[in-house]
């Protein structure tokens, strides 16, 4: 086991699979001399050379198209967008080809395309978003969102060896700020399980990425108070994990789902719509959102502040479900 | 690097020195005809009421799609489009199985997931398109790049339309298989009307294919309904890509002799232009020069004819025996399982 931050088992996970699997390629926009926008694949055009790790034109399309491709000729590609904000100039590829090929064709496309999301630090409109709901959306794709450094590696390892496109969320805030064991060998989490972050009795917390800390210090609030919350990481929001999290809001009886997402039609809309369908009897209290606002992410920090579900959103939040 | 106006095939010399004998003549004479065949017979079937959504031909290209696969390697992948049936004729797609398609039945090649051309058999090394053109180009060049990185003698070819070129998925494509040399052909079947888009409007220079020179490499202009052309010029410009000579953009220059899809009259197409073309048209261009320069004799002719008219009956009555799709299986294969990567490309 080695110290490692959530950036560094990313850069570790993809590094031990690169070795292993001959047919693992990286490209994307600086990955290779410079290392990546965040330094994920630094030193590994020395190790891997230039044709395992591909500096791109500045091309999502011809980044995401070219990764279908060799997909489709057996390769395994790993691509970067240098911000998950930009996948938006590779859609087509992704959805239209990437997703529907197994169904239309059936041909696998085994790509995974790593996507540094999220905000926190004035990146603004462009350089903020978390797009996974629009993906989740999609049927063919698979949506990954890891929390921690141990997921993190474990998380995209799966991901690679997947046989469809998975679409690899890295949430920028956790890559520097948050460190944990990991282990140096190769091992796998499986795309499709939740992991229980915190265990509590009283109140269930439905999250994902950084929010997961979010909710922590929030729990912690209320553990002050005798409410014992307990927080579900979904760590992959397709497939996504409806077995524990219906037996944690079955368990709890109140539920908070959480995300950092704009709210309307973000991907807690759906969860809260299954528990809805499936567990009503169980709940004594709604089901409540808490979600950035219907806005695009703003710049100043104080907009910033007032766009992202703080702590103190969640406190006031996991308040009102204990008093009802 | 300007572009070249390729010259026609003359003699059946000029011919042998491009690969062909004339039992591979001969061969292309007969995918031809297949090709046209079922095109021909997928139109009754639309209007018969038994081929659901819309349907497309490619009536006019057939000389270009035929010559192009022609020339390809069998280890060679390539993204055909909804012009392109004569590519999946050469390649071995049975016909049966094509007509099973249009009618969305379970044989077809997607199963009844997808519709008319939408279609490819990864065996015999096509990848099926989608409807966003020219999204394909970018995938091909994807191809063209694992054969780079795993240093194998393969190209692929990516085909587009004069139309579609408008899209920056061409200049993506392009651009990044200019950066890095790949092994891909860029063919742009210019049928000179995008639905009802003509080419002045579609874009601005002379020929599409003076692109190339902005990419890096070259562009030849090809009169698409001369197969022997199309073949010779495919031909050099994959050979170049298998020897790392990099990327070539061939423009094949026809007419679509029918509308955009059935529903479509081609009113706005100027009949002088149809009456043109019409002497143009590549089967009878193909088969008057294998009578004047290979001696196609007229009991070849008709042996030919026959045995194509059988393949196209046999072909209808099998795929009418096959089985609508199971609703039961409506959600199979909309993600991979692991078992799915046991392809000719992933072994």
């Amino acid at each position: 086991m080695a110290q490692m931050t959530y950036l560094q088992a990313i850069s570790d996970g993809l590094r031990v699979e690169m070795r292993r699997d001959e047919r693992v390629f990286v490209i994307g926009e600086d990955v290779g001399v410079y290392g990546g926008a965040f330094k994920v694949t630094l030193g590994f055009q020395e190790e891997f050379g230039p044709w395992r790790v591909l500096d791109s034109p500045l091309a999502e399309t011809a980044i995401l198209g070219a990764c279908t491709g060799a997909a489709i000729m057996g390769m395994r590609p790993v691509a970067e967008m240098q911000f998950a904000d930009f996948i938006s100039c590779g859609w087509d590829h992704l959805v239209t080809v990437a997703a529907k090929q197994r169904f239309r064709a059936g041909t696998p496309v085994p790509i995974v395309v790593r996507l540094p999301s999220g905000g926190g630090f004035s990146g603004g409109p462009f350089h903020s978003q978390n797009p996974e709901s629009s993906f989740a959306h999609i049927p063919g794709l698979k949506c990954v969102c890891p929390a921690t450094p141990e997921d993190a590696k474990g998380l995209l390892i799966s991901s690679i060896e997947d046989p469809n496109p998975v679409l690899f969320f890295e949430h920028k805030h956790l890559y520097r700020r948050i460190k944990g064991e990991v282990s140096e060998e190769r091992y796998t989490v499986p795309l499709g399980k939740a992991r229980i972050h915190r265990e509590g009795d009283e109140i269930s917390v439905i999250t994902w990425g950084a929010m997961v800390y979010t909710a922590d210090e929030a729990a912690k609030e209320l553990e002050k108070q005798d409410v014992a919350v307990e927080i579900v990481d979904l760590r992959t929001v397709m497939p996504w994990d409806r077995e524990a999290v219906l037996a944690s809001v079955r368990k709890c009886s109140k539920v908070l789902v959480l995300h950092e997402d704009t709210r309307t039609g973000g991907f807690g809309a759906e969860i809260a719509a299954t528990i809805a369908e499936e567990a009503f009897e169980d709940l004594d209290a709604p089901v409540k959102r808490i979600a950035a606002p219907d806005c695009p992410v703003p710049f100043a920090p104080v907009l910033e502040k007032a766009y992202i579900p703080q702590v103190e959103d969640v406190v006031a939040g996991l308040k009102a479900l204990a008093e009802y | 690097m300007a572009v070249r106006e390729a010259e026609p095939v003359g003699s059946l010399n000029e011919v042998k020195e491009a690969g062909l004998d004339r039992e591979d003549l001969l061969g292309i004479y007969r995918n031809l005809l297949v090709t046209r065949g079922i095109e021909e017979r997928g139109h009754i079937l639309y209007k018969q009421g038994k081929i659901p959504g819309s349907f497309y031909t490619g009536r006019g290209n057939e000389g270009a799609a035929v010559g192009v696969a022609t020339a390809m390697g069998s280890e060679d992948v390539g993204t055909p489009l909804h012009r392109d049936m004569g590519v999946h004729v050469t390649r071995g797609v049975e016909p049966w199985r094509i007509f099973a398609q249009y009618m969305g039945r379970e044989d077809g090649p997607t199963r009844g997931r997808d519709g008319n051309v939408h279609m490819a058999d990864a065996r015999l090394g096509m990848i099926a398109m989608v409807s966003h053109l020219p999204a394909m180009l970018p995938v091909a060049v994807g191809c063209a790049l694992a054969f780079r990185i795993r240093q194998e003698r393969r190209v692929a070819v990516g085909w587009f339309g004069e139309g579609a070129a408008a899209r920056g998925d061409a200049h993506e494509a392009m651009n990044l298989a200019g950066v890095r040399r790949l092994p891909v052909v860029f063919v742009c079947d210019n049928n000179q009307w995008s639905y009802s888009t003509p080419t002045h409007l579609a874009y601005p220079v002379e020929h599409l294919a003076d692109r190339a020179a902005a990419y890096g490499f070259d562009g030849v202009v090809v009169d698409g309904t001369d197969v022997l052309a199309v073949y010779r010029e495919a031909k050099m410009a994959i050979e170049k890509a298998r020897e790392g000579g990099g990327p070539t953009l061939l423009e094949l220059q026809t007419l679509r002799m029918e509308g955009h899809a059935v529903h479509d009259d081609a009113f706005y197409v100027p009949k002088e232009l149809f009456e043109e073309w019409a002497k143009r048209d590549p089967l009878e261009r193909f088969r008057t020069w294998l009578r004047e320069n290979a001696e196609l004799r007229d009991d070849e002719e008709e042996e030919t004819a026959a045995r194509v008219k059988k393949i196209l009956n046999d072909a209808l009555a099998r795929a009418d025996e096959s089985p609508l799709p199971d609703p039961a299986t409506l959600l199979e294969g909309v993600y991979a399982t692991p078992e799915d990567l046991d392809t000719p490309h992933h072994k």
